[in-house]
């Protein structure tokens, strides 16, 4: 009896051992999967998008393991910080709030703000054409809180994720939705969304929404987000930050 | 210690409709939505459910099988995924998009009431129901034999001794109902689990947020549980077993 026990403790030691040594290799990618082109799950169940792309480039380029831990978005910096992941590649606009209590690589591309709304809608986007509309909007995200300070007097609603706010959309149930130019634009070329289009000009306020968009760590990760940096450095100088961008967007989105 | 007080501070009056500069409940955001999507479905459920469970007994088939089959789909299924085919699954018919019920399904709040009375009918329905079933025949024999008529049975003597001994089994649907509203968030309301997540998202520190809420719902349970609990007393006094010193009183 003591034997077994015995050869079960040791290969249990064994086991424990060698996952704290993959585990030393593996890094965890915090990401949403409900924010395409940049992340999402395809219909077999994989993650496909601009960041996972970007994710496996940067990998390969550390030569380090990477794991992808899917995370709904207004929960994914505390599982960051309850070291739950250990990077988020997620689309995350680098802006003052988050850089007091995150570490921020340097932008890795940059977007626009939009206001999408039915064709025939008449609405302006000025603080008084706004007044009074229902306009959704992703919540946790740096669009939520310019809606709400910039524009008083708005009805917002938030939604957990952007197919939730498109959906009510083409419904009918807001009047427009505020959001990243390079998420809205490709949904507006699908066939949901062909009665709708962009209103006013795309805008960015640095205010809210930063300084492009940043790969995030713990704040005493600095030796890994140098790395980080280097291997994006890396990515820009052999093409394949290019070719990724332009597999998506037909364009440059890093700056 | 101090920074958690403060911090408390700043996001308490958010449950309560207000802000750090706006009076509370200036607006129905937290517990008065709370309360509002408590109360409405759970007065609606019990003025629908007295019929219902009558149907639901019913000798004919043609009156109980559809009765049994609303309630085998709102009880065999959770309550956020008929929120979200109310919500989300109705609104890609043009049909209903058309007509005027649109109108009130268009509005989350009227969606979130309307899911929260049909699933609440469907327990409390069958909660009365089976306590029509469980009567007494004694309580019949004795009835019929004063002459009553069927309805007047059903009315002075089934339902009321029905509906006293539903009270125990009730007030638990009331609690459930009570944690289950907590999922309009998810449809754009904000009541007291909203207001956590938006806090939530905000400061990026769950623990506030959510410990707020959890003691809001707990103080709103041990409520109900009290008036239940009074009651009981009251109507469920029958029920009690015989002491000494009651023996006496009625001797």
């Amino acid at each position: 009896m003591t034997m077994i026990f015995r050869k079960f403790g040791l290969a249990l030691l064994l086991l424990t051992g060698m996952s704290l040594a993959l585990a030393q290799q593996t890094l965890r990618i915090g990401i949403e999967g409900e924010y395409p082109p940049f992340n999402q799950i395809d219909q077999n169940g994989s993650l496909v998008g601009f960041d996972v792309d970007i994710t496996h480039a940067l990998c390969a380029e550390m030569k380090v393991q990477c794991k992808f831990v899917v995370q709904s978005w207004n929960g994914i910096i505390p599982a960051l910080l309850s070291n739950k992941s250990d990077l988020i590649i997620s689309s995350m606009a680098i802006t003052e709030k988050r850089k007091e209590m995150l570490a921020f690589s340097n932008p890795y591309y940059f977007e626009r703000a939009i206001f999408v709304a039915a064709k025939k809608s008449t609405l302006q986007i000025t603080p008084e054409g706004l007044k009074g509309k229902v306009i959704g909007v992703q919540g946790a995200t740096v669009f939520e809180k310019m809606l709400k300070e910039k524009y008083p007097g708005i009805n917002v609603r938030v939604y957990t994720a952007v197919s939730d706010h498109n959906l009510d959309l083409v419904s009918g149930r807001i009047d427009a939705v505020l959001g990243s130019d390079l998420v809205m634009k490709p949904w507006l070329s699908s066939a949901d969304a062909a009665n709708f289009e962009i209103k006013g000009a795309p805008f960015v306020d640095v205010k809210y929404m930063g300084y492009g968009a940043g790969i995030a760590a713990r704040k005493s990760d600095t030796a890994l987000i140098a790395k980080v940096n280097a291997a994006l450095e890396a990515l820009h100088k052999n093409g394949q930050f290019d070719a990724i961008s332009k597999k998506y967007f037909k364009d440059d989105i890093s700056h | 210690m101090n920074e958690l007080i403060s911090q408390l501070q700043t996001e308490l009056p958010d449950f309560f409709g207000g802000s750090t500069d706006t009076a509370l409940f200036s607006t129905s955001d937290g517990l008065i939505l709370t309360l509002l999507l408590q109360l409405i479905p759970m007065a609606l459920g019990l003025a629908l459910s007295i019929p219902l469970a009558f149907a639901r007994n019913a000798t004919s088939v043609w009156i109980a099988k559809p009765v049994w089959m609303y309630t085998c789909l709102f009880r065999g299924t959770p309550m956020l995924v008929q929120l979200f085919l109310i919500y989300y699954g109705l609104a890609q018919f043009d049909i209903v998009k058309d007509s005027s019920l649109w109108d009130y399904l268009r509005d989350p709040y009227c969606c979130a009431l309307l899911t929260f009375t049909l699933n609440t009918t469907a327990y409390t329905m069958e909660i009365l129901a089976g306590q029509l079933r469980g009567i007494d025949w004694r309580e019949i024999e004795a009835a019929q034999s004063l002459g009553m008529s069927r309805w007047k049975m059903n009315m002075h003597i089934v339902l009321p001794s029905a509906l006293r001994r539903s009270l125990p089994a009730y007030s638990n649907e009331v609690i459930m109902l009570l944690h289950g509203t907590s999922i309009v968030s998810l449809v754009t309301l904000t009541d007291i689990t909203g207001v956590a997540r938006h806090i939530y998202s905000d400061t990026y520190n769950p623990f506030e947020p959510f410990m707020i809420a959890g003691a809001i719902y707990l103080m709103l349970t041990w409520l109900i549980t009290r008036i239940f609990m009074k009651m009981e007393r009251r109507w469920l006094a029958f029920l009690k077993p015989i002491t000494a010193n009651s023996r006496a009183k009625t001797q």
